[in-house]
């Protein structure tokens, strides 16, 4: 065996250990890069899917120019500015809620498929509601048909609630509920629900989403106009504040945003922006920040980018920390946290070759996982074209259980921290976030970035951008614009929702008007209606009208007679 | 409006949003390809009916109605603005459009008499191919 003498290189020069890491940069720069780079032909571009470009390399140069500090950037676990994590101990503590999105049909069928979820090892359930449901119609509203149970549970009245949470311990279980413009209402009939059950509000664990700003930036269910809109958030806020502690009051939710198109820094910039409004709502109505932050949680994407999402967690947990601490002077250190859930991109997924969606899931979450996700949500490889199937629905939990038990990534905390790249997009995600939010407040917070239509351009441009992207094939998503199967037939086993459901749920509602107390009715509905002229906190009016079997149409057409309804100006 | 004038006109896309579903990205994404591929775009938005769709179609002379439902419920939807536009005689105006549908339901929506419908993933250049070309034969200026 003849023995390789070692040629000299700048790795020897690094050694003897003389200039900075800017000169060593430059040196290897100029020596070895420049004279040996090389690209491939294909025309794919090295931006991120946000349309960011990145360096090709990030090095310790990157630490020295900027005076990088890890104690100031980074500190530890459960210490401020939480860049590595909320919680001391992170996964080793507690590993992080799986927690599956579902719902559809009627609320018998959902209840069985809640029953299966947690036979299969699910921590917490998340109700999915149908469009009727979301809108604030009844099932048997005209407006409604077509799409009684189609995209999730249907939920009109009451006794549907009843039905939905039959044989669950609803002081157990912590629920998550999808649900923005009629949010206080359709709480106020999971709560009377639990009552009906002998379990007191104050008992009662769980999340609702209640992010109204971000219906009216992204995904736009909404019902009323956005002033009294956010009124109706901070009365959550305030109700959760007084009587129901281990309720989360609102999930300021970038996902929708992110799915109608936006790039990661604006998801980032525009959720904790939106949040901060409910915050300086809240605080207008004079409650104590620490009384009522600690029960704000937050609900971002996971897109395909893996390290743009990565830094993307990593900087909120800095930005918000730095903002409720020092601009709100929030002084109970849980008043700092941003906790947060996170599903994996809808958006990413595609109906061509649907079990490859099985990966991108996977690295989705593990994304979400080593930027320290509270919750996470896989999607299921059928999601593109319809609900999923059980199978589906499985995998996707299975995935999450596999990257717990199997892969060893939840057993170091923040096992990317000091990594040059994920450290430069850390600070490029803050940086980029910071500039937006610089500029919305400059327009004069959410709500006037709303009405001008800026958040709604920007998402669009983005969301073109994107696109023309793909169609000029710089960007390829494989099996839709490269490695296609040809006359490809997409056959999956799809969930598909009887015609029963609308039947069912239209004839529940008209044995509940039938049996119900008139008078009662009436009574509540009006005392709702002076609740809302006097701008008093509706929760306790709605929680009322739930006992008293009003249904939700009919609570919603009471507040709009006062706070009007809103079409926006689309643009694009 | 005289034939001479006609002879430049643009194709005229009437973009609509039919039903409770709010999700909008893929409607104004198409839009933005349809303008710039020189088509007069008449975006009208959110939770429209079938009946609001209709009229808008008859009002601004449109050739084209493209309609994009993510919720589901396509197959009503399609049907009923199909069963509106026979009821007003908009016999040569081509009703179109795309969301998550799938291959089967796209069977039986061009079987029921719609213009080609796009499911997920489809390229912007395809729809406008398809409409440039649709136009080009039933509706020569």
């Amino acid at each position: 065996m003849s023995k390789r003498t070692p040629k000299p290189n700048g790795h020897d020069a690094y050694r003897s250990g003389y200039g900075s890491f800017a000169e060593d940069r430059k040196r290897w720069e100029e020596q070895v890069y420049q004279p040996r780079r090389r690209f491939r032909k294909d025309g794919i571009t090295f931006s991120t899917v946000s349309s960011q470009e990145v360096p090709h390399i990030v090095g310790p140069e990157y630490f020295e120019e900027n005076r990088w500090d890890p104690r100031e950037r980074l500190a530890w676990p459960g210490e401020y500015p939480y860049t590595r994590g909320i919680h001391p101990t992170m996964y080793r503590g507690r590993l992080w809620t799986m927690r599956q999105f579902a719902g559809f049909g009627t609320p018998e069928e959902t209840n069985q498929r809640y029953k299966y979820l947690l036979e299969q090892g699910q921590t917490g359930l998340s109700v999915a509601f149908d469009l009727p449901t979301l809108m604030g119609y009844d099932a048997d509203d005209p407006l409604s048909e077509g799409e009684v149970g189609i995209c999730g549970v249907s939920v009109s009245c009451r006794e549907d609630m009843d039905i939905l949470f039959d044989g669950i311990d609803m002081g157990e279980v912590t629920t998550s509920m999808t649900i923005n413009g009629p949010a206080a209402i359709i709480w106020a009939f999971f709560i009377a629900a639990a009552e009906r059950k002998g379990i007191p509000r104050a008992k009662l664990a769980g999340t609702l989403q209640n992010d109204i700003l971000k219906e009216f930036i992204a995904q736009k269910e909404f019902i009323f106009p956005p002033e009294p809109s956010v009124k109706l958030v901070v009365d959550t806020i305030e109700f959760a504040t007084k009587e129901m502690p281990k309720w989360n009051s609102v999930s300021v939710s970038g996902y929708h945003i992110r799915e109608a198109g936006s790039t990661a820094a604006q998801e980032l910039a525009f959720t904790l922006m939106d949040g901060f409004c409910y915050i300086e709502e809240t605080l207008k109505r004079g409650l104590d920040i620490d009384s009522f932050a600690p029960r704000i949680s937050h609900f971002f994407n996971s897109h395909i980018d893996f390290f743009e999402e990565i830094g993307k967690f990593r900087a909120a947990r800095r930005i918000y920390a730095d903002r409720m601490r020092n601009r709100y002077n929030a002084e109970k250190e849980r008043s700092w946290l941003l906790r947060f859930h996170t599903q994996t991109a809808g958006c990413s997924l595609t109906a061509q070759q649907p079990e490859n969606n099985i990966v991108r899931t996977a690295t989705e979450a593990l994304a979400a996982v080593l930027g320290g996700t509270q919750s996470l949500h896989t999607n299921s490889l059928d999601e593109t074209l319809a609900l999923p199937s059980e199978k589906a629905v499985t995998i996707a939990l299975r995935t999450q259980q596999i990257l717990a038990y199997e892969t060893g990534v939840a057993n170091s905390m923040d096992p990317l921290g000091g990594s040059y790249y994920v450290e430069w997009m850390t600070d490029k995600m803050e940086e980029d976030a910071r500039d937006y939010m610089r500029r919305i407040e400059e327009m004069g917070g959410v709500v006037a970035g709303i009405e001008n239509g800026f958040f709604q351009k920007e998402i669009a441009r983005a969301a073109y951008t994107h696109q023309q992207e793909l169609d000029r094939e710089e960007r390829l998503i494989v099996g839709v614009n490269a490695f296609e199967h040809k006359n490809e037939k997409i056959e999956i086993p799809i969930l598909k929702v009887g015609e029963h459901v609308a039947r069912q749920q239209v004839q529940r509602l008209a044995d509940v008007r039938a049996r119900r107390d008139d008078a009662k009715v009436e009574e509540t509905l009006n005392a709702l209606r002076r609740a809302c002229e006097n701008d008093d906190n509706v929760m306790p009016y709605l929680i009322e009208c739930a006992h008293a079997d009003v249904t939700m149409g009919e609570m919603v057409r009471e507040m709009e007679a006062v706070y009007g309804t809103y079409v926006e100006t689309a643009y694009f | 409006m005289s034939p001479e004038a006609n002879t430049d006109r643009k194709v005229r896309v009437v973009i609509a949003k039919p039903g409770l579903d709010g999700h909008d990205r893929g409607a104004k994404v198409m839009a933005a390809a349809f303008r710039d591929a020189g088509f007069e775009v008449i975006y009208l938005g959110l939770r429209q009916t079938p009946e609001s769709i209709v009229e808008a179609a008859l009002q601004e002379d449109a050739d084209v109605i493209a309609l994009s439902i993510l919720s589901g419920a396509h197959m009503t939807l399609f049907q009923r603005v199909l069963k509106l536009m026979k009821e007003n005689s908009l016999d040569d105006v081509l009703l179109t459009g795309g969301g998550i549908i799938s291959d089967e339901d796209i069977e039986a929506l061009e079987e029921m008499g719609t213009g080609r419908i796009f499911g997920p993933g489809t390229s912007t250049q395809e729809p406008i191919r398809y409409i440039r070309e649709w136009v080009g034969e039933n509706r020569p200026v």
